[in-house]
């Protein structure tokens, strides 16, 4: 029988925070370029693509015909920031199907050039609103308040402390300034202090929605990358260590009577994609997970079980989830959405880094490193989101 | 120059659009599945835990307890910065439904468990459920 393992062979993260004179579009078909060029692959050799949507609608075939490839797979699920884990999911069950031999996942964002206020936007509510949103529209939930609301009942029901979360975004931060990427990239959006923080530093930063402070929401960026994942037969003849595609798992939450906030839906994808991998939390040596705000992965945590429901926050304390400290997966080398880069929707950086670390290349190397794990999640997690776990391995 | 505006619902959202026009007369509704009783909100035409019936129209007392709660204290639109800091979270009403709305008084004495009844806030077309503080005749 065939090899019908799926590998991702070429990475490539747009190295500018801050990008002048360049489109989404451009930031994708270069990063696609130098992605197919990291694996010793080229244009036509996809045979498969996958795209978010980000530059506009119709995005399978203003894609396909913007690269000038001729994709006999097409795969446009949108769902927000975990897009990218969904996708990587879908590359490797198609090509596990026979379906796709090269598969080619691009993102590109312009968010900080073009101002995007994300987390505490103006969005004008649609003209024809979604029945759950036409509920929401006259109270003034911005994006940070919605993941706050799932910081404030966590705190409420396990006695989650605002040291505890904050410790996230000094874990990141470290990573950061070992990222030179990182920290240009901070310099370039304007912030000043582009080195370690505190937590006290975190906690005397200002209240944006209770009980979340500044230096816990991710910051904006510019951005793109991209991620070339290929067939076992592709992978014995590409320039680089291919980084197997082990597990998977997908679902979608959202809020019902009765049910609990400080649960997300990656307590289903997490143990889909355990066991689709055959491995545990405790061998995975690298968490890339999407680090919205510290909440997000607090809560992330327990969910795929790293901790028990409600122990995330003594979990995380003391400096677990660094890089160079054992007890724990290393937390989001590459410095995350807090302290390295966040154009909107942060996946396809955390398969990226998951592969730099298998591969041996992280500004924040875990020595060894066997197993990543890259979680997304899309959409607002007090509500409506998407979970897509990814469990990646060396040989 | 007008003051902002708060942005409201569309009344022509269908699954919506009767919760909303009853809000005019300072009635909270919610549906329940007429077979199995279980609460369904958001509102629609469609039951959510059987296949055959559609959902019944109930009016809650407005009585409910504060399930979680967030300080809004910066926002892009320009009504809402007129407001910040206030308080919006989940409340959990005694009928069995949770509901996002604002939660009105001083912010920062909203708590998680507190108990809070519906008020309201009249507009043209509608009024716009605002919860606040009650002394809780439970205990």
């Amino acid at each position: 029988m065939s090899d019908q393992r799926a590998a991702i062979a070429g990475i490539h993260e747009f190295p500018d925070r801050r990008v002048d004179g360049m489109s989404k579009l451009q930031i994708k078909a270069e990063s696609a370029a130098r992605a197919l060029a990291d694996a010793g692959l080229s244009w036509r050799d996809v045979d498969a693509l996958y795209d978010a949507g980000e530059t506009g609608p119709m995005s399978g075939l203003t894609i396909a015909e913007y690269f000038g490839i001729d994709p006999r797979v097409v795969d446009t699920t949108a769902v927000g920031g975990s897009s990218f884990e969904f996708h990587a999911a879908h590359a490797a069950r198609d090509i596990a199907a026979g379906r796709a031999r090269v598969a080619l996942l691009t993102y590109g964002s312009t968010a900080k050039s073009d101002a995007r206020a994300i987390g505490t936007g103006a969005r004008r509510p649609p003209a024809e609103p979604m029945p759950a949103a036409n509920m929401e529209t006259p109270y003034g939930l911005t994006l940070i308040g919605n993941y706050a609301l799932v910081a404030r009942r966590h705190m409420h029901q396990y006695g989650t402390t605002p040291e505890q979360l904050a410790e996230i975004a000094v874990t990141t931060r470290a990573h950061a300034a070992r990222n030179p990427d990182a920290v240009r990239g901070l310099s370039a959006i304007g912030i000043k202090n582009t080195g370690d923080i505190t937590i006290d530093d975190v906690l005397t930063s200002r209240l944006v929605a209770d009980p979340l402070h500044l230096l816990e929401c991710c910051i904006v960026s510019d951005g793109g990358g991209a991620v070339v994942i290929v067939s076992a037969e592709v992978a014995r003849d590409i320039r680089t260590r291919p980084v197997w595609i082990l597990g998977s798992g997908e679902a979608i939450g959202y809020p019902g009577n009765g049910r609990d906030i400080t649960t997300s839906a990656a307590v289903l994808s997490g143990p889909a994609a355990f066991d689709q991998a055959g491995v545990t939390p405790d061998r995975i040596d690298v968490a890339m997970i999407y680090d919205s705000f510290t909440i997000t992965v607090l809560t992330i945590l327990e969910d795929l079980g790293f901790a028990k429901k409600g122990d995330g926050g003594p979990y995380v304390q003391g400096g677990r989830l660094r890089w160079d400290t054992p007890g724990g997966p290393a937390l989001n080398t590459d410095g995350g959405g807090l302290s390295s880069n966040h154009p909107g929707m942060r996946g396809i950086f955390l398969l990226i880094e998951a592969v730099r670390q298998l591969r041996g290349e992280s500004t924040a190397q875990v020595d060894g490193a066997r197993l990543a794990l890259a979680h997304g999640n899309g959409g607002q997690l007090g509500t409506r989101h998407a979970a897509a776990t990814v469990i990646l391995g060396r040989e | 120059m007008t003051q902002p505006a708060r942005p409201l619902p569309s009344l022509d959202e269908p699954d919506t659009a009767h919760f909303w026009r009853a809000t005019r007369e300072h009635r909270l509704l919610y549906q329940a599945d007429p077979e199995t009783g279980d609460t369904v909100y958001f509102p629609r035409r469609h039951g959510v835990h059987t296949l055959g019936a559609a959902p019944r129209w109930r009016e809650s007392a407005g009585l409910g307890t504060v399930y979680t709660v967030t300080v809004i204290r910066q926002h892009g639109h320009p009504y809402f910065r007129s407001r910040t800091p206030y308080a919006v979270g989940f409340v959990d009403l005694d009928e069995g439904f949770r509901m996002l709305a604002e939660i009105g008084g001083d912010p920062d004495a909203v708590r998680v468990g507190q108990r809070v009844r519906v008020g309201w806030e009249d507009h043209e077309d509608l009024s716009v459920p605002i919860f606040q503080a009650v002394e809780d005749s439970r205990r």
